[in-house]
């Protein structure tokens, strides 16, 4: 198992890559910056199981918590509102 | 080379979701069941059906409903892993038409 590069409260900004293929990282929260909420354990990585191999060692997963007035710019709820996404480790830098 | 994929959409101008629940289809269950299944005996991933799904035109993956998706999917799935064969495929969908078609 890869082992968890992040911990809880640490902020990390989302790669802002264009891949092909299978990837779960959702192209409106990349190149955001957020705060690692919680460590969501490890998995295979679903990019490498789309293409029918083993997709390990697991790859640790993140859930990171974003501001929504940081993700759309015209965001008119509360500026204390969150979005949660989980992200998995490959696709987080240190921000 | 387009940055956003078609499939992911999140945050794009979108009318209200519709929340109405509905009876599946006998033809919808199957395939969810086909699904489970392949996946149980770890021929198909759903990250590979994800992948398919996702490659889908874009003009098909507007016009397709959620399980047609799926039903695509699994098609293509089960041929890349070679567990059936195009030519295969396509016989047994004409035979199907043929039946439905008396």
């Amino acid at each position: 198992m890869s082992e968890a590069r992040y911990r809880p409260g640490e902020r990390v900004r989302v790669m802002k890559a264009y891949p092909l293929g299978h990837v779960r990282t959702p192209y409106y929260i990349r190149g955001h910056t957020g705060t690692i909420e919680r460590v969501c354990g490890a998995f295979p990585n679903p990019e490498e199981l789309a293409q029918m191999r083993d997709g390990l060692p697991p790859q640790p997963l993140y859930r990171v918590r974003f501001l929504q007035k940081d993700v759309w710019p015209d965001y008119r709820g509360s500026a204390k509102d969150v979005l949660e996404v989980e992200i998995f480790q490959h696709w987080l830098e240190p921000a | 080379m387009r940055e956003r994929s078609h499939h992911d959409m999140g945050g794009l101008p979108a009318g209200p979701v519709d929340r109405h629940e509905h009876d599946y289809a006998e033809w919808e269950r199957r395939v969810d069941a086909m699904c489970v299944l392949v996946g149980n005996k770890k021929l198909v991933s759903v990250d590979q059906r994800r992948r398919n799904i996702e490659q889908l035109p874009p003009e098909v993956y507007d016009q397709t409903a959620y399980y047609e998706k799926w039903v695509l999917s699994l098609g293509e799935s089960l041929i890349q892993r070679g567990l059936i064969t195009t030519e295969e495929l396509a016989r047994k969908m004409a035979e199907v038409q043929n039946r439905v078609r008396g």
